[in-house]
C-alpha cells in the first residue's frame, strides 16, 4: 500500500447558498492532494464553479452568499471571516472559462499581479514574465510583440496569457474553470500539456469542459451532481469502474 | 399609396424635421458670428472696458469666467469623482444609497437661480465670504456636482465587471483594482462629464449674480475673496442695463462666450471619439 499524497487543501462539510436560496453545494468533503491534477466534473449547475470560487474566496464578491463548513490550505483555515483574502488569492490563482485580458499590453497583463504585490524590481518582473509565458506555452508566439494590446491575441492565445498571468504570481494552487471551452483542439492540447508540466510545481484543480478531458487529465476525479459530491476516486477509476450508477450514467453519456 | 411612395414621404418628413431642429442653431450661431465678429479684435479681447463699457474690451470678464470655471473645477471635480467612485464601487444597494442617487438626479434639475440664492444665503452671508470668486466657485460647484457625479458613475459602471473580478483574483485590493483598471477605463467618460458640467458653469449667470459677479471693476480681482466680472453677467449688463450700447460689442461678447463654451464641448467630443476608437471592450 502506498500512503496517500499529502493534502494541500482539505474541504470539510462545505455548503454554499446564494441569496436567492439556491443551495449550490451541499455538505461537500474533499481532500485535494498536492502536485496533482484534481478534476471536478459533472453536468451544468452542479456547483463546480461555486467550489472553485470558494477556494480563493471569489464568492465574497457575490452579495448575500452563505458559506458554512471549513476549507483548510496547508492545515490553515481559509474559509472563515478574518482571512487575508488578498494574500490568499496570491497563493490560489484562478483561470476563468472566458479569457479576460485586462485592457493593457501583453507584458502588463502578465506582470500585473506582481506589480500589485509590490514587486518593484523590473529585472525580476521581466524574468518572471518570460518564465510564465514559457510555462504557458505562449512565449514563442508573443516574444516579439510583448507591448501589443492583449486583446489582439487569438482566443487560444488569450487563454494561455491568462494562465501565464496566474503562473507569474507563483501561486501554490491553480484553479481552472473550463479553461479550454472556447479553444480549438490544438490550443486545448497545448494548455493540457502545460498543465501536465506545471503540476510538478503547483497543485491544480480543474473543471474540464468534457468527460474526455476529465479522463485525460485526472490524477483524482470528483463527480458533482446538483450540489452534491457523488463520488471521488484516484486516477481514471471513475471513468472506468465508477461505483455509483449516477456517475456511470454520466460518464457513459446516458445523461448530462 | 404604394410602399415606395410611403417610404419616400417618410424620408422627406424626417429630413424636414432634422432641418427644422438644426436650423435655429445654425441661424443663432450664424447671426451672432456675423454681427459680433467685426467687434472682436485683439484689443477687444485684451483690454479693460472704457467709456462706461461702451468701448474698449472685455478682458476682465474673460479672466473672471476663466477663474470661476477653473475654481469650480478645482472643487467639483475631485469631490464629484470621489462621490461617483463611492456610489459605483463601494456603496451597497441600500435605501440610503438609493435616496442619495435620487437626490442627485433631482439636484440636476433645480433651476440655476435657486442655486444662486442658496449660495447667497450660505456662502456670501452665513459664512461671510462676501460677494467673491470663492463664493461663486462654491455655488457653481454645487450646481455642477450632480452632472459630474452621475456621468462619472455611469462611466464607472460601464467598465465590465469581469475586469474587476480578474484583478481581484490576481491578488488586487479593491482600491488597486479601481485605480489601475476601472478608473483608467472610465476616464474618458468621466472627463466628458466634467467638461459638460464646467461648460454649464461657465455659461450660467444666475448662480454668480448674487455670489460673485460685479457690474464693473476698474481692475482685475486680486484674490479669491474679491468679486469679479464674468462673461455671462457682463453680457446681461451690457444688453439690458446700459443705454446707447453699441450692438457689435454685445454680440462680440456673446460670440466670445459662445466660442468659450463650444470649444469646451468640442474638447469633450474629441475625447469621447478617441476613447471609443481605442476602447478594447
Ligand atoms: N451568483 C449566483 N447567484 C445565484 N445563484 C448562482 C450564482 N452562481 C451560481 N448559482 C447557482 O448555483 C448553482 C451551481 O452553479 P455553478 O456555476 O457552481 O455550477 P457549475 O457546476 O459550474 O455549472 P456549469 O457546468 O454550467 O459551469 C446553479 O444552480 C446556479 O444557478
Ligand atoms: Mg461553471
Amino acid at each position: 500500500m502506498t500512503t496517500p499524497p499529502p493534502a494541500k487543501i482539505t474541504i470539510e462539510r462545505l455548503s454554499v447558498q446564494y441569496r436567492d436560496g439556491t443551495e449550490s453545494l451541499r455538505d461537500i468533503s474533499l481532500s485535494i492532494p498536492a502536485h496533482q491534477i484534481t478534476v471536478l466534473f459533472g453536468p451544468a449547475g452542479g456547483g463546480k464553479s461555486t467550489l472553485l470560487r470558494a477556494l480563493n474566496r471569489l464568492n465574497d464578491l457575490v452579495d448575500g452568499v452563505r458559506v458554512t463548513g471549513r476549507i483548510l490550505l496547508d492545515g490553515e483555515e481559509i474559509s472563515g471571516p478574518g482571512v487575508d483574502t488578498v494574500a490568499l488569492r496570491r497563493r490560489v490563482g484562478m483561470v476563468f472559462a472566458q479569457p479576460v485580458p485586462l485592457p493593457m499590453s501583453i507584458r502588463q497583463n502578465v506582470v500585473y499581479g506582481l506589480e500589485l504585490a509590490g514587486v518593484r524590481d523590473a529585472a525580476r518582473r521581466e524574468w518572471e514574465l518570460e518564465k510564465a509565458l514559457r510555462a504557458a506555452a505562449l512565449w514563442d508566439e508573443v516574444q516579439d510583440r510583448l507591448d501589443a494590446p492583449a486583446v489582439a491575441l487569438s482566443g487560444g492565445q488569450q487563454q494561455r496569457l491568462c494562465l501565464a498571468r496566474v503562473l507569474a504570481l507563483e501561486p501554490e494552487v491553480i484553479l481552472l474553470d473550463e479553461p479550454t471551452s472556447g479553444l480549438d483542439p490544438i490550443s486545448t492540447a497545448k494548455v493540457e500539456q502545460s498543465l501536465q508540466e506545471i503540476k510538478r510545481l503547483y497543485t491544480v484543480v480543474i473543471v474540464p469542459h468534457s468527460v474526455q478531458q476529465a479522463a485525460r487529465l485526472a490524477d483524482q476525479a470528483a463527480f458533482f451532481l446538483q450540489g452534491e459530491l457523488v463520488e471521488t476516486a484516484a486516477g481514471r477509476e471513475l471513468f472506468v469502474t465508477p461505483r455509483e450508477a449516477r456517475t456511470n450514467d454520466y460518464v457513459t453519456g446516458r445523461f448530462g | 399609396m404604394s410602399r415606395h411612395t410611403t417610404q419616400r414621404l417618410a424620408f422627406a418628413l424626417l429630413t424636414l424635421a432634422a432641418i427644422v431642429t438644426t436650423a435655429p442653431i445654425v441661424l443663432i450661431v450664424g447671426y451672432i458670428a456675423a454681427t459680433g465678429l467685426p467687434a472682436v479684435s485683439w484689443e477687444f479681447l485684451t483690454t479693460m472696458p472704457r467709456d462706461g463699457m461702451r468701448a474698449g474690451g472685455i478682458w476682465p470678464a474673460i479672466v473672471g469666467t476663466g477663474l470661476l470655471t477653473a475654481g469650480t473645477g478645482l472643487v467639483a471635480v475631485p469631490l464629484g469623482i470621489a462621490a461617483a467612485i463611492y456610489l459605483a464601487e463601494y456603496a451597497k444597494d441600500t435605501t440610503l444609497t438609493r435616496a442619495i442617487r435620487i437626490a442627485i438626479i433631482n439636484l440636476a434639475g433645480i433651476p440655476s437661480v435657486v442655486y444662486g440664492l442658496f449660495g447667497l444665503g450660505l456662502f456670501v452671508l452665513f459664512l461671510n465670504f462676501g460677494t467673491s470668486i470663492l463664493a461663486g466657485c462654491l455655488t457653481l460647484a454645487i450646481m455642477t456636482l450632480p452632472v459630474i457625479i452621475s456621468t462619472a458613475e455611469e462611466a464607472l459602471r460601464a467598465v465590465p465587471q469581469s475586469f474587476r473580478v480578474v484583478s481581484i483574483s490576481l491578488g488586487g485590493t479593491k482600491w488597486q483594482t479601481i485605480r489601475r483598471v476601472v478608473l483608467p477605463q472610465a476616464l474618458p467618460g468621466i472627463l466628458t462629464g466634467v467638461i459638460l458640467g464646467l461648460e454649464r458653469a461657465a455659461g450660467e449667470t444666475a448662480p454668480i449674480l448674487f455670489t460673485a459677479a460685479a457690474f464693473f471693476l476698474p481692475q482685475l480681482p486680486g484674490s479669491a475673496m474679491d468679486a469679479t466680472m464674468a462673461l455671462p453677467y457682463h453680457l446681461f449688463v451690457i444688453s439690458t442695463q446700459i443705454p446707447g450700447m453699441p450692438i457689435q460689442i454685445q454680440y462680440g461678447t456673446a460670440l466670445v462666450l459662445l466660442v468659450f463654451v463650444l470649444s469646451m464641448n468640442l474638447i469633450a467630443t474629441v475625447i469621447r471619439a478617441r476613447a471609443r476608437a481605442q476602447r478594447q471592450w
